[in-house]
């Protein structure tokens, strides 16, 4: 223990005999959180506005919800300046390509939000025309359920983000949190397999949506694959 | 509500719609067409091959000079039903004395064409397209006969009544982006 040499501040210094001293108001920390705490406080939206959730999304960007808390406000319309892209309604099978498109547009490290009851699982749309849930063809960090979603929520959302953000970024990219890795790990695995067998981890898309295909999940895959 | 107003299963067609029904009988002749009413509708079957004849006459003798719509009708299976499968309806409006009268065309499997009006009313442009990308029948004549809701590559017409509903797959056929390769 010493005096504080320094005018302002405590009078007294706790500085343990096998640690460097370290001055007052200066952290340690490791440079990834850093990085990361920068990131999740500057978040630039993409708004892939294509239904009501939409006009919910103009509201959270407008002053009465006020994004710009979150320092998300930064709403751009090139994919090349986001890193968060807000699925925001529900997407036709004519608009999955351009949606994949814009996602492979948009620099790294990028997250998604699937906003809304259509975008998560194609809603009360069922039918041939949309697509039924975008993290079917993208990946996606988080899901806002609701029809639409109340600007809480879409807040809350962005706050999910940012935790995720802080936990899962590195310096150099978005490398995601370890269970979204392992998903994506049957993703591609389920990719190489032919079509009408399954691979035994994964988590049947006919057991999330409550419904059974004649064969049982060994049997996942004909029907989206024909 | 005056009780002298007509329930609608009583309302009968106007008396400007009956007007062009006279005058078309005068142009072509009652033997290109065949008529039904239905509460206040007026519906003008006519054959294909007859079909630019009767309209060219509704346009120019009888007043009807505005398309106000084009849709088409899949029939398959429908109870009771001996006719062609498909039918295209045309509502012609006349916007003077506000009469209104469908002329409806029936078109059979396979191969479903009909002659385009686009020659009497180029508004009828998308609305053509559109019927050829639900119910793939053609529009012979009509100079841009592509889809126009469905992606080029759809191979279907969806609103058959033998296409399920939920398609044949085409809504997840698509590459999967992972966020390795993303």
């Amino acid at each position: 223990m010493a005096l504080n040499p320094h005018k302002g501040g405590s009078d007294l210094i706790v500085s343990p005999s096998d640690q460097p001293e370290v001055p007052e108001n200066v952290f340690l920390t490791t440079m990834d959180s850093v990085v990361s705490w920068c990131r999740k406080h500057s978040l630039w939206p993409m708004p892939f506005a294509t239904a009501c959730c939409g006009i919910e999304l103009m509201a959270v960007g407008a002053s009465r919800f006020d994004l710009a808390r979150f320092g998300a406000e930064v709403m751009r319309f090139s994919p090349r300046q986001c890193d968060l892209m807000i699925v925001a309604g529900r997407v036709a099978m004519k608009m999955m390509p351009v949606l994949q498109r814009i996602w492979l547009q948009m620099p790294e490290p990028k997250w998604c939000i699937s906003m809304g009851a259509c975008a998560s699982t194609g809603g009360i749309f069922d039918t041939y025309a949309v697509v039924q849930g975008i993290d079917r063809f993208i990946p996606v960090d988080v899901y806002i359920p609701g029809c639409p979603p109340r600007p809480e929520q879409i807040l809350r959302a962005v706050m999910d983000i940012q935790a995720k953000v802080q936990k899962g970024g590195t310096t150099f990219g978005n490398e995601g949190l370890p269970e979204l890795r392992a998903r994506e790990k049957y993703v591609l695995a389920r990719r190489d397999t032919a079509a009408g067998t399954g691979i035994a981890d994964e988590r049947g898309d006919e057991d999330r949506f409550g419904y059974r295909i004649p064969g049982g999940p060994s049997q996942l895959g004909i029907e989206e694959t024909r | 509500m005056s009780t002298a107003a007509p329930s609608p299963t009583e309302a009968a067609p106007s008396a400007a719609s009956e007007a062009i029904l006279a005058k078309l009988a005068a142009a072509v002749g009652e033997d290109a067409y065949c008529v039904t009413r239905f509460r206040d509708n007026i519906r003008i079957f006519v054959t294909p091959a007859k079909l630019i004849e009767v309209l060219t006459a509704l346009k120019t003798k009888a007043g009807c000079a505005f398309l106000s719509e084009l849709g088409g009708a899949d029939y398959l299976k429908y109870p009771g039903r001996t006719g062609p499968r498909f039918e295209v309806h045309y509502v012609l409006r006349d916007l003077d004395t506000a009469g209104i009268v469908v002329v409806k065309a029936g078109v059979d499997d396979p191969d479903p064409a009909l002659p385009s009006v686009y020659g009497l009313w180029p508004g009828c442009d998308w609305m053509e397209r559109e019927v050829f990308d639900m119910y793939g029948i053609r529009f012979e004549g009509h100079p841009d006969l592509r889809r126009i809701l469905m992606p080029d590559e759809f191979a279907s017409f969806p609103l058959r009544k033998d296409y399920p509903l939920r398609g044949r797959g085409e809504r997840h056929n698509f590459q999967r982006l992972t966020r390795e390769e993303s």
